[in-house]
């Protein structure tokens, strides 16, 4: 049997204020996207969607607002995907709306 | 069968579980043997007494009676048994007769088979023989009519259920309510076998149709009952009912189709039941409450678009975001097969295709829809899939409906 990994796909992309019915739009989009690897039955988890505003503790005490890198860097969230390797992974995030929105998709292996 | 033998039974069916389940609650879940003993040997009696004297106005009744003094008689047997073996037992005749007098009132009788269900919902026991001794037990289906639905044989399934029952005595299962805060989590099982139950029936392999028309009308029946109660009537158990009607719905229209599950088109919309998919609206209503979104609620939503006759993009729209999600909750290669067909009525062939060629599946379901998807891209490998399908396809109604297709293409 095959070893089965599991990878993490983190998402970043520019946080734009968007019309609601783009938004919609692009919710379906990002909703057929990971429909198709959960059809392939390789989604190990939903994992998290988040919003852009947050807040950054750092040493010393110091908190900072979002954003925290560049601006089109801002971590919209992530899920946990199942492939043979590493290859298998990046074929799974070929697709990815990120991508089309100007941003990109990182692939961790993940560990327990 | 004649028309009097076919109502006796279906009595005798009804009445079996609500007997077997108020006796058991008397003599507790280890002896159901014996519950079912009595309530068998009433049932004689009744088809030989009915045949001479015809049946009596109030049929029930005259079955209780006969079941309330058979058990008695079996309680006096017992009692001198008790009482030579155990003398420090030293009740009065009469507080034996009390304790042994079945109680058939209306609310004692639902109360009893809801704990029945959740006695046999147990997690001790595996999930294929729940079905089996739900549907003896709850359903009061024949050994040879549970046979037939799992295309087995009569010995494996009383061999099947002697080993539940036994399970049920070993792990001292209690025909009571779970304590509340097991309720929840038990009645998650619960719904599950009531899913399968009805799944059993609706995707059954049998070819007896009424008998997998039973195998639905009794989950419903048994998921009505937990509508009863407050603390199992939550708004999952709502989902899984309407799921149930929009499903049975499409009972009689399904039926003289080619058994191409995926595939409504060729569905006689004028055989569908408006009366069953106004109760799935109902229940699908009552469902939407709360935080919960479970399998059920998704499939519950699915079924009710594919109820609406019209073919808009909008449906379709709608049926491909809720399996979108139906499969990030619960995966299934038909699961898959659907939303995949989803894609293809909402989004076009081509979208469709990619993600079909992504599908690491290998049964007559899959290279049908892959011949769907290529017909008019390129027939030459629509026809090829076809063919696939067609040596893949189980049963010869599914062999013919395929040969159908591919000679549509030839012309």
């Amino acid at each position: 049997m095959n070893q089965v990994n599991e990878f993490v796909f983190l998402f970043r992309q520019p946080a734009l204020n968007q019309s609601p019915e783009k938004e919609e739009e692009i919710h379906k989009t990002w909703m057929d996207w990971i429909g198709g690897i959960a059809a392939q039955g390789k989604i190990a988890s939903n994992g998290l969607h988040l919003t852009p505003k947050g807040s950054v503790l750092k040493s010393g005490g110091v908190v900072t607002d979002g954003p925290f890198v560049e601006i089109r860097e801002i971590l919209g969230g992530f899920i946990v995907v199942k492939a043979d390797n590493m290859d298998d992974a990046i074929t799974l995030a070929h697709g990815c709306p990120a991508i089309d929105a100007g941003g990109s998709v990182e692939i961790r292996t993940a560990f327990l | 069968m004649n028309q009097h033998e076919a109502a006796l039974k279906h009595l005798f069916k009804q009445e079996f579980a609500k007997m077997v389940a108020v006796i058991s609650k008397l003599y507790g879940l280890q002896h159901i043997e014996i519950a079912e003993d009595i309530v068998t040997e009433t049932f004689l009696l009744a088809t030989e007494t009915w045949e001479h004297k015809g049946i009596p106005l109030n049929p029930a009744a005259w079955l209780y009676t006969v079941a309330k003094q058979k058990t008695l008689q079996y309680f006096r047997r017992n009692k001198i048994y008790a009482e030579k073996v155990m003398p420090q037992i030293s009740l009065q005749q009469q507080e034996y007769e009390e304790m042994a007098e079945l109680n058939f009132s209306h609310q004692n009788i639902k109360d009893s088979q809801l704990q029945m269900l959740f006695a046999i919902c147990t997690p001790a026991i595996a999930s294929e023989a729940q079905i089996g001794l739900a549907l003896r037990i709850l359903c009061g289906f024949g050994i040879d009519e549970i046979a037939e639905a799992f295309l087995s044989n009569k010995e494996t399934i009383n061999k099947r259920l002697f080993r539940a029952k036994e399970k049920l005595r070993n792990e001292k299962i209690q025909l009571e309510f779970p304590p509340e805060n097991e309720i929840v989590q038990r009645l998650d099982n619960v719904l599950h076998i009531i899913y399968l139950l009805f799944s059993e029936g609706y995707y059954s392999k049998t070819q007896n149709e009424i008998l997998r028309k039973d195998l639905c009308i009794e989950a419903l029946r048994l998921g009505l009952m937990l509508t009863e109660y407050a603390k199992t009537n939550l708004p999952k158990t709502n989902a899984l009912i309407a799921l149930m009607c929009f499903h049975a719905s499409r009972f009689n229209a399904r039926q003289n189709s080619h058994e191409v599950s995926i595939l409504y088109e060729h569905q006689d919309v004028a055989l569908w039941d408006q009366a069953l998919i106004d109760q799935g609206v109902h229940f699908l209503n009552l469902s939407a409450q709360g935080n919960e979104i479970t399998s059920y609620h998704l499939e519950a939503r699915i079924a009710y678009w594919h109820s609406l006759k019209e073919d808009t993009h909008e449906k379709w729209e709608n049926i491909l975001q809720l399996y979108n999600r139906l499969l990030l909750i619960n995966y299934s290669p038909i699961v898959a097969l659907n939303r995949t067909y989803a894609l293809y009525k909402a989004n076009g062939r081509h979208a469709a295709l990619i993600e079909a060629e992504k599908l690491d599946l290998n049964n007559h379901f899959y290279y049908l829809l892959l011949g769907e998807l290529y017909k008019t891209i390129d027939d030459a490998i629509a026809k090829s899939n076809y063919e696939k399908a067609k040596a893949l396809a189980k049963t010869e109604t599914e062999k013919q409906g395929i040969q159908e297709k591919i000679d549509q293409l030839v012309q």
